[in-house]
Formats: structure tokens, C-alpha cells, sequence
């Protein structure tokens, strides 16, 4: 590995004028499980790195008083995992964020760099999506807002200058009658990366079982996580039936555009994604007390 | 681009003068004569360099050793006390749980962290902390049996 000279600013200004100063050979270093394995194997040979951890406004965990939750670019996974009623209240981003590595990854790596590395399989964006969260990002001149779809540029791509660091991530309350669920293919249960991921969204009309709003996120079958705007609202305004989820299934199997690799061929992704969704679908269906006949 | 740092290693403060790309595995094997952390794979996967941080288990592999400055760093070198193995290392020996032993530092620190946030698990948690593990030998299963084995006598 290059050598490289190592920061550690103990805040945001210090950061940001570092970030300012030194332009592209830098690299930001959260967690480091992709940052450091990319420079074990060549993939990036920095001069500089900026280590974001003892940056105390990159640390904040928190709920404000309307109930969302700030997660700093800092903060480990094992940390927001646990942290308390994040589970009840954001279960897909729970799901997704619990299958990344294991325990040893975790205890390390951040929302925030699965993010900025820009895998199309991360498993943490679909939820993040789904659930309408959105980035600040600062330079040392101020901060701006980013609704997520618009961080991810392409694999390893996003759209953060060199001179910007992602702060945190602020994720809305769901709204009232709604539930969501990630899930993900892998050949082995842990320890892998998502051949492909899909996240469901539902939102009720009050006492009914018609979709108010509905929103789908799909991992690992486009060069960026993405939405898939046409099903959603396939969806939105109806009744939720078995009929309808097989329908939006297939639309949304339709609506990707995965590629073959060593992981999957293309026809076996697009096949993940209708048996995923309709799984996912139901899924959320299920937790919201709406029994959906079941198939497979 | 070296640089002096103080590591707080088994609960003793080690000066050590390091490169910035040099990771704690590195530097626990290379510079401090600790080498019962085992490179296997380097970039995450197999666990083989677990040690803990502040508690929790990590890669020693994916970390570099200027990052942890400031915090406790244990190896499997610091967890039996004078005359006395840790229970982990007790029930790994009695199980049978070590063949060729090049997993078993990582393992042994995996399950100590493990165990000590949930002592008393059940075997589908106990297989599910082991997960980042890999070993070719045991076939798993005792060392599945020797973490349940703690957790059930301190019960
Ligand atoms: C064994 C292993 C298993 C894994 N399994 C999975 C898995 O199942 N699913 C999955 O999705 N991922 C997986 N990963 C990948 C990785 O762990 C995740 O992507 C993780 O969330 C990265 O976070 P980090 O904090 O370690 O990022 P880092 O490695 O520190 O950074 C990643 C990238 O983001 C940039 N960056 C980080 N923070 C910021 C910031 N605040 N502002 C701007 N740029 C920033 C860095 O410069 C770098 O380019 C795995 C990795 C390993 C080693
Ligand atoms: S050597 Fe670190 S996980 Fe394999
Ligand atoms: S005992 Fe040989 S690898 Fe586990």
C-alpha cells in the first residue's frame, strides 16, 4: 500500500478547510471495511486521508422532537441498530443495515460510508429511499440538502464534490399506518454481497386497506440503487390484493435493468426481483394486519 | 511520513513509531511481538485478526494503527489473567474446539465480546456471532458447543 499522510480533525471546520485545501488525492475514511480493503488491493491510492471519527458533529445520533432520526456519517452500524425504537420504527432500514457484514464489520463500518462508496448492491439504500431521507452535505462554505436518489451517481460514483463530506442523515417519521421490508438474495446467509435487493413501502388510507402511497427501491439491478416510480404507482389509490402484488411484481421484474456478472445472470435477477417483491409486498402487507392469500 | 503513537494493548501503554498505511495487524505482529492475532485474509472476510476495540470486535486488518489511538485494544494475548484462562478458553480446550488453532484467537475474542453482551444464548445466536469466522477444521460445531457451554454455566 502508498503511504499516505493521516488527519484526524476534531471538527467539522478543521475538517471541511482540510478537505479545502488538499483537493482530489484525498480520501475520506470512516469505518475504512471498503475504504481500507479498496487500498489493500490498489483500487485507490490516496495521499491523504481524513479520518471522520473524532469529529463530534459526525457522531450525533438522535431523534428531534418530530421524530426523525439524525444519523451521523460517523456513527457505526452496530450502534444505530441498537439504538432504541430504531427497529419499531424504521424495520426495513433495520433489516438492511443488519444483513451488511457481520458483527466485526458493523461494529465499524457507517451508514454513511455504504452510501458514499456507491455499491449498487449497498445494502442500506433501498430502505433509505423508500423512507425519504436526506443528506447534508457541507463544504467549508455551508451545508446543502440532498434528497438521497440524487447522492448516487453511478457504481463507486456519487455527487459530492471533493471539497464536500456527507455530515449526517436525517430520515423523516414514517407516517402513520405505513410499514416497509428489505430483503435481499444471497447464495450463502451472511458474509455476501446482494445479488439483488428490493424495499416495499405502504402506506394506508386510514381505516382501509387501500394504498395511500407506495414506494420501491431496488439494490443491484442498475449502475445506482434506484426508485421505480411506475409501480409505485401502480400501486397508490388501490386495494391491496394478491392480484394487484402479483401485477406490480412483475411490472417492477420489468422495470429493471440488471446486468449479467459473476454473481447472476441478468434473467435470474430480473426472476430475484419478481419473487422479492411480491415477498417484500406481502411482507409489509402483513405488518399492516392485511392478510394477503399466500403463494410462495 | 512515521509517526509516534501510544497504544493501550492488554491494559499496558506500548510506544510504538509507525507508518500511517500501516494497519494494527501490522503493527501487533510486526512491531510488538503479538502474533497470536493470524492474518487469513486481509480485507475482512475470515476473522482470523479479531481483536477487540473498547470491547467490541473488529478486523485488525481493515483498521490502521494510528486510528486507534486513544482507545483499549485487546488481544488474545491480554484475556487470561496470571494462572488463570478465561472461561472461553476453558471451554474451547475442553471441547475440543481447536484443531490447527489458527482461528481460534479470533474465535475465542468473537465469542468473549459475543457472550459478554448476551451471555446466555441460544444456538441459532451463537452460530450467528461466529458468522464472520471461518474455520477448516472443526466443522463449526464444537465451537458452537464450547459457547454455549459458558452460557449455560454462568446461568
Ligand atoms: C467482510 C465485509 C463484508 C461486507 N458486507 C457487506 C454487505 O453485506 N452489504 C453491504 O452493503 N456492504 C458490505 N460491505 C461493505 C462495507 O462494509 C459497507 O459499504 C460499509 O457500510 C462502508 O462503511 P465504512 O464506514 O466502513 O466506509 P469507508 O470504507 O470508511 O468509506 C467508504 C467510501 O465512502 C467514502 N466516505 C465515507 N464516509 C464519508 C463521508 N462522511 N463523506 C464523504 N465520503 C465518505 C470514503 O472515502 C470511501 O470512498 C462489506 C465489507 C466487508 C469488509
Ligand atoms: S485477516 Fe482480517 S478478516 Fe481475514
Ligand atoms: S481450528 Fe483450524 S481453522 Fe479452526
Amino acid at each position: 500500500m502508498q503511504n499516505f499522510e493521516y488527519f484526524a480533525p476534531r471538527s467539522l471546520p478543521e475538517a471541511l478547510a482540510l478537505l479545502e485545501n488538499t483537493g482530489q488525492k484525498v480520501k475520506i475514511l470512516a469505518g475504512g471495511t471498503d475504504l481500507i480493503a479498496q487500498l489493500h488491493a490498489g483500487r485507490a491510492q490516496p495521499a491523504i486521508i481524513i479520518d471522520i471519527k473524532n469529529i463530534p458533529e459526525l457522531n450525533r445520533l438522535g431523534w428531534d422532537a418530530d421524530k426523525s432520526l439524525h444519523i451521523g456519517a460517523a456513527v457505526p452500524i452496530s450502534t444505530v441498530v441498537d439504538f432504541p425504537y430504531f427497529q419499531q420504527r424504521f424495520g426495513m432500514l433495520h433489516q438492511g443495515c443488519s444483513l451488511i457484514g457481520s458483527t466485526r464489520v458493523r461494529n465499524r463500518a457507517t451508514i454513511g460510508g455504504n452510501v458514499c462508496n456507491a455499491a449498487p448492491s449497498a445494502d442500506s439504500a433501498p430502505a433509505l429511499l423508500c423512507l425519504g431521507t436526506k443528506a447534508f452535505v457541507a463544504n467549508s462554505r455551508g451545508t446543502r440538502v440532498v434528497p438521497m436518489l440524487d447522492i448516487f451517481r453511478g457504481p463507486g460514483k456519487t455527487s459530492l464534490a471533493a471539497n464536500e463530506l456527507l455530515v449526517e442523515l436525517e430520515i423523516p417519521a414514517p407516517p402513520a399506518h405505513s410499514a416497509g421490508c428489505y430483503l435481499r438474495h444471497t447464495p450463502r446467509e451472511e458474509m455476501d454481497i446482494a445479488v439483488v435487493g428490493v424495499a416495499a413501502f405502504l402506506v394506508l388510507a386510514p381505516h382501509s386497506k387501500t394504498c395511500q402511497e407506495a414506494r420501491i427501491a431496488l439494490g443491484a439491478v442498475a449502475p445506482t440503487p434506484i426508485r421505480v416510480p411506475t409501480t409505485e404507482a401502480l400501486l397508490a389509490g388501490n386495494s391491496l390484493n394478491k392480484e394487484l402484488i402479483t401485477q406490480v411484481a412483475e411490472k417492477t421484474a420489468e422495470a429493471a435493468s440488471p446486468i449479467s456478472d459473476i454473481r447472476s445472470s441478468a434473467e435470474y435477477r430480473r426472476e430475484l426481483v419478481r419473487v422479492l417483491t411480491r415477498r417484500a409486498l406481502k411482507a409489509a402487507c402483513v405488518s399492516l394486519d392485511i392478510q394477503i392469500e399466500s403463494g410462495d | 511520513m512515521k509517526k509516534d503513537i501510544v497504544l493501550k494493548i492488554n491494559g499496558e501503554e506500548r510506544e510504538v513509531t509507525v507508518e500511517s498505511r500501516q494497519t494494527l495487524l501490522d503493527v501487533l505482529r510486526n512491531h510488538l511481538g503479538l502474533t497470536g492475532t493470524k492474518e487469513g485474509c486481509g480485507n475482512g472476510n475470515c476473522g482470523t485478526c479479531t481483536v477487540l476495540i473498547d470491547g467490541k470486535a473488529v478486523s485488525s486488518c481493515l483498521i490502521f494503527a494510528v486510528e486507534t489511538e486513544g482507545h483499549e485494544i485487546l488481544t488474545i494475548e491480554g484475556l487470561a489473567q496470571p494462572g488463570k484462562i478465561h472461561p472461553v478458553q476453558k471451554a474451547f480446550i475442553e471441547e475440543g474446539a481447536i484443531q490447527c488453532g489458527f482461528c481460534s484467537p479470533g474465535m475465542i475474542l468473537t465469542a468473549k465480546a459475543f457472550l459478554d453482551t448476551n451471555p446466555h444464548p441460544t444456538e441459532a445466536e451463537a452460530r450467528q456471532a461466529i458468522a464472520g469466522n471461518l474455520c477448516r477444521c472443526t466443522g463449526y460445531d464444537k465451537i458452537v458447543r464450547a459457547i454455549l457451554k459458558v452460557g449455560a454455566k454462568t446461568l
